[in-house]
């Protein structure tokens, strides 16, 4: 037996040629394709905007809401369109493409059939779920990018580029400042990590790809609005979105970290609590789809 | 694919030698599923199916053959009892006895924005034994041996019912496989298509894969398979050799003639028990005697005899004859 089961030759490598198959599926979808042009269309629009609005004189600092001082920066530099973007995309559009993205993976599988036929070939329920896990989480990084090169491109064309000013007032060149963009990319990409998994929770839980989508997207706009309310204070911290917008520390001088790892070390929870819970409704389900 | 055959070969030995005891690729016991609060779908089930053969798997829809084979493949979780499939439990082994099984399960499943070939790419990959090496060319392979070489980078979803059906095929036979499992591989196809899968499935059979075929269709049965199980309400009726099955059911004998009275007459008196008269037909139970004689009687009495000869049974009759019912019931 063991003799025989070491002529099988596999490689353990293999196992990866279901996560590249994976990437290669979700992002040939026509609906992925289409969010992540959405995302990138976001900096289009507040770039121009902000361009056509200040086109008379130089923009009065204290904008719009969500770049908390960034968006008036912006035509000084164009970098900061970037900040401004990333800030504009978070509370909403990211991770409402995230939530689609993650709640369509089993359920629209299950919904296709083509689950059943992944599960005999056979995938593993086990590699299965983690593979649509780096997977979603893939796009997360995928579609933050996307925002953030967009915002990139159009400050660029729109706008000068050069040393730029932290909110602490202090002066960082350029290159700094570019690295320390790239740094809150990869920040608000992991801020989704949440909400990724919980999508997939979702998605474990049926088989519609269009019920768990509008599910997951649910939730997120009921998280958020729970979050505006004020008597709900002590619940906020738990809140996966509650520390979101603290990507905006990384542009202080020195970096002020305490939010940041609050961030990180919630998402990570949300990973742990809804990931074990996908896997233990994914393995024990009956597939009958 | 010299490589690839050789490779799958030296794996199909893992299953093989722990299986040699008993020489059933499948095996289940009192396996039953009973689905949440209602009635069990599958009772109390014991099939065997013989390594080598082509296994039709008869019943109604609704009878529980999906449920069965979905637990097979492991997708269910029995209720009790227990399966074993190329000698290993399953759902416990599923991923060491999957890659020797391939599967059609309640028809094709496919990524319509995919074309064909990169759907079959997606299920190779998927199964962590597949060599990514030699998996463009078995892709190729399996598509060419179900006729789709041609339409292989067209998207699926404008393929027909009977193009998705053949894909669904070739996701099956993308390796060398020891079991196939076809559920309804005919459902969806033309008469002509029809006859392909069925030569397909005897090819497949004479290389020495053991197929386990799904239908409710008694004569796709009949022409293909050398054993067969009959399925009703979740129980299993009957099971053994498609031809121990018929002659369950007695044949008859059958006179055609314009003097039915006279030859009716003759046939009783040489014994024939059972005799009916329906227009010009007379039929009566196959007498234990030398039926020449019977014929030369009938003859000497001056029966104007036009055809005259024993009917087999067909495995209709069989089903007929266990279950006291028609075959179309609905489930």
């Amino acid at each position: 037996m063991s003799q025989a089961e070491a002529a099988r030759r596999t490689s353990p490598l293999w196992t990866l040629g279901l996560f590249r198959s994976e990437l290669l599926t979700t992002f040939r979808r026509w609906r992925t394709l289409a969010l992540l042009g959405v995302l990138a269309a976001v900096p289009v629009l507040v770039g121009v905007a902000v361009e056509i609005e200040t086109g008379d004189g130089p923009a009065a600092g204290g904008g719009g809401g969500a770049g908390p001082a960034f968006i008036s920066q912006i035509t000084n530099n164009g970098l900061f369109l970037v900040f401004t973007a990333l800030a504009a995309t978070l509370p909403f559009f990211l991770p409402m493409a995230v939530g689609v993205v993650a709640g369509d993976a089993l359920a629209g599988e299950a919904n296709a059939g083509t689950l059943r036929y992944l599960l005999v070939a056979p995938a593993g329920r086990t590699r299965l779920l983690l593979t649509k896990f780096a997977t979603v989480i893939a796009f997360c990084l995928a579609a933050t990018l996307v925002v953030a090169v967009s915002a990139l491109a159009v400050g660029a064309l729109l706008f000068p580029l050069g040393d730029l000013t932290t909110i602490s007032g202090t002066r960082i060149s350029f290159a700094e400042g570019l690295a320390r963009a790239l740094l809150i990319a990869l920040v608000v990409a992991a801020s989704l990590i949440g909400v990724a998994a919980l999508g997939l929770f979702v998605s474990t839980l049926t088989d519609s790809g269009i019920a768990a989508m509008a599910t997951t997207v649910g939730l997120l706009i009921t998280v958020q609005i729970l979050g505006q309310i004020p008597q709900l204070d002590a619940l906020h911290p738990y809140f996966f979105s509650h520390y979101w917008l603290s990507f905006a520390d990384l542009m202080r001088e020195p970096v002020y970290w305490e939010d940041l790892t609050r961030n990180l070390g919630l998402q990570a929870l949300y990973a742990a609590v809804f990931g074990s819970a996908a896997w233990a409704r994914f393995t024990g389900k009956d597939i009958t789809a | 694919m010299g490589e690839a055959s050789a490779t799958e070969r030296d794996g199909a030995d893992t299953v093989r030698g722990a299986e040699a005891g008993d020489g059933a690729v499948i095996a289940t016991r009192a396996l039953t599923k009973r689905y949440r609060g209602g009635q069990p779908a599958v009772d109390g089930l014991d099939l065997t199916v013989p390594a080598g053969s082509v296994f039709g798997f008869l019943g109604p829809n609704g009878s529980g053959k999906t449920t069965t084979i979905r637990m097979l493949m492991g997708l269910i979780e029995p209720t009790s009892g227990t399966a074993h499939v190329l000698g290993r439990p399953v759902p416990r082994s599923a991923r060491a006895v999957l890659p020797h099984v391939g599967a059609l399960i309640e028809g094709p499943a496919l990524y319509g924005f995919l074309s064909g070939r990169d759907n079959l790419l997606r299920y190779d990959a998927a199964d962590p034994t597949a060599d990514p090496r030699t998996r463009r060319a078995r892709v190729a392979a399996a598509l060419d041996r179900v006729g789709l070489t041609a339409a292989a980078g067209k998207k699926a979803k404008a393929y027909s019912l009977g193009m998705k059906q053949r894909l669904g095929l070739a996701a099956a036979l993308l390796q060398p496989r020891r079991l196939l499992v076809l559920d309804e591989p005919t459902n969806g196809l033309d008469p002509q298509g029809m006859r392909e899968i069925r030569g397909l499935v005897r090819e497949l059979a004479s290389d020495g894969t053991t197929v386990f075929l799904s239908s409710h269709l008694l004569d796709e049965i009949e022409q293909v398979c050398t054993h067969a199980a009959v399925m009703a309400r979740g129980r299993l009726i009957v099971q053994g050799p498609v031809a121990d099955l018929a002659a369950g059911a007695r044949g008859r004998l059958v006179v055609t003639t314009p003097d039915t009275g006279d030859a009716a007459r003759v046939l009783k008196e040489q014994g024939v028990a059972d005799v009916v008269v329906t227009e010009d037909r007379v039929t009566g139970e196959v007498p234990g005697r030398d039926l020449a004689e019977v014929n030369a009687a009938l003859v000497a009495a001056g029966v104007r005899v036009r055809g005259f000869g024993a009917e087999r049974a067909s495995l209709e009759d069989a089903f007929v004859a266990l279950t006291g019912e028609g075959f179309d019931v609905a489930g």
